[in-house]
């Protein structure tokens, strides 16, 4: 292992831990402001725009008075796993971030050879958390919410990976170094329906957008976290959005050429955190316009429509590694037109309610 | 079979471009301290505007107001008139349905075009006769005195700032 830049184990360690934790908490707030100055244009308001020049402030105001506020136990929750669950939820976040290679061979651990394995199987954990949160806190909201965040992870995790997988079998590798530099063009081009099944499983993954019914405000008031305040719930806003940024800095790494673009190679820092930003406002751009799911539809959406087509995706792209000795570029043509046939013939089959359920136009 | 692509994904690119066409519109937030909104001509608010020189102290005012907040209070002047000593208003109370101007036989009551005047105190809210005295200053509503509509300034529409032209 490579290290920079400094040689010793303990000072590379404490320099990546103290700039991770950092790069979380100011990526986060960035994208609370991103979030909200996005959402005004598209609903025809401003968003925040009073505190600092453009607002700039509002997530550093929002935060202190979150930290301010009263932390409130109810009396017959589990203490000790409720004071646990915002901990548990908001771990895994930063240790995704340590394999996450902002440059070339550049982070905590920069060049883990199974890194997106790791990182797969790291994200899931947070789900033990969220489930810890909603069974301490003794209310019947935070329980179904928690109830819907497993069903939901644990059905969009296989779509999830199954599209990953695509990647790696292009690439041969699972480290994150060597599916960047295996890019000849952005894989979201070569494969658009391995990024469209990635895109939709990671936004319910990171419970966002119309997937986000585990918080639905309007039917189980704010989900898992109803019963928390102060700190604690500022963890788990953490934890939202700091999962919004992993999963988009994974996105930009496995979709976009991560920090590969034009220009001197010093800026290559900064091609990664644009792309990151465009996959996130991307995922605004969804999450604006769509409203959210029925938990049946969640579920079907998952199984009957992702699932397969993940499957479908994967069988073309081992395919095409197996067949072709190289992968040369005219192929994303090909996947194209697959993914447009695919695509309207996979809804087609695709019926809620047993094929009971009419969908009117 | 005619293949319906609503069904087929069309319909949520078509509610992607909608909400992008939505970033170029004009926002129809007012930012508020630095932009504000003109009421209707005949916007029942805040303030009673009392014209000194037309009030007869007759209490007409008073003895129509719903909520009874008017006090006055008169004592005799000379040529037989009234002198009001004291016209007060608990303007916490008032409900704005703008009856005492209407009661008004001698049109020295009106209504205030203003919405500002939030206050600390409770005791703020209380106006005195030289709070309700007409000034020049004092933008009056047409409200039940039409006759000073045309020289009050026309409503802001939201629609017109929202880029759209009014129906007729």
């Amino acid at each position: 292992m490579e290290l920079w830049p400094l040689d010793n184990y303990w000072a590379h360690f404490v320099l990546f831990a103290a700039i991770i934790i950092v790069f979380v908490l100011i990526g986060v707030m960035a994208y609370v402001y991103v979030e909200r100055r996005t959402f005004g244009p598209f609903q025809l308001r401003w968003g925040p725009n009073r505190a600092g020049p453009f607002g700039i402030l509002q997530p550093v105001a929002d935060a202190i008075k979150v930290l301010l506020k009263e932390d409130i136990v109810p009396a017959k929750a589990d203490k000790w796993v409720h004071w646990l669950a915002p901990i548990v939820v908001f771990l895994p976040i930063l240790m995704i971030f340590a394999v996450v290679p902002f440059h070339e061979g550049q982070g905590l651990v920069p060049d883990l050879n199974v890194g997106i394995l790791y990182v797969v199987a790291i994200s899931a954990l947070g789900v033990v958390g969220i489930f810890m949160a909603g069974w301490a806190s003794n209310n019947k909201y935070s329980l179904i919410s928690a109830m819907r965040v497993i069903a939901a992870m644990i059905s969009y995790e296989i779509p999830l990976v199954l599209s990953i997988i695509g990647v790696v079998l292009i690439t041969g590798s699972l480290s994150m170094n060597d599916i960047v530099a295996g890019h000849n063009i952005p894989f979201f081009l070569l494969t658009p329906l391995g990024f469209l099944i990635f895109l939709l499983s990671a936004m319910s993954e990171i419970n966002r957008g119309p997937f986000d019914l585990m918080e639905a405000d309007s039917e189980i008031v704010a989900g898992f976290h109803i019963e928390y305040s102060g700190m604690k719930f500022a963890m788990f806003y953490l934890a939202e959005y700091g999962h919004a940024l992993a999963m988009s800095a994974i996105a930009a790494i496995l979709f976009f050429r991560g920090w590969e673009g034009p220009g001197s190679e010093y800026i290559g820092v900064l091609w990664f955190l644009v792309k990151t930003l465009f996959i996130f406002v991307l995922l605004i751009w969804i999450r604006v316009t769509f409203p959210r799911l029925r938990i049946d539809q969640l579920m079907a959406f998952a199984w009957k429509f992702l699932f397969p087509l993940a499957l479908i995706n994967l069988l073309v792209v081992a395919a095409e590694v197996v067949a072709l000795e190289e992968i040369p570029w005219w192929i994303l043509f090909v996947n194209f037109a697959l993914a447009g046939v695919l695509i309207p013939l996979w809804s087609k089959f695709f019926k809620l309610g047993g094929g009971r359920v009419e969908v009117k136009v | 079979m005619k293949l319906k692509f609503e069904r087929y994904g069309k319909g949520l690119a078509k509610g992607m471009a909608l909400t992008f066409r939505h970033l170029f519109r004009q926002r129809i937030t007012t930012q508020y301290p630095e932009e504000r909104l003109t009421p209707s001509k005949r916007f029942r608010g805040y303030e009673l505007v009392w014209d000194k020189e037309r009030c007869t102290g007759c209490a007409t005012c008073a003895k129509s107001c719903p909520q009874g907040e008017i006090v006055i209070v008169t004592s005799k002047g000379e040529g037989n008139k009234y002198v009001v000593e004291k016209f007060e208003l608990d303007s916490g109370r008032c409900i704005f349905c703008g009856l005492c101007v209407e009661a008004c036989p001698y049109d020295a009551l009106f209504l205030g075009l203003d919405y500002e005047r939030a206050s600390y105190r409770r005791g703020e809210l209380v106006l005195s006769k030289e709070q309700l005295e007409r000034t020049p200053e004092k933008q009056i509503s047409a409200y039940f005195h039409p006759e000073v509509e045309a020289s009050l300034p026309r409503q802001t529409l939201l629609l017109e700032r929202a880029g759209r032209k009014r129906q007729k």
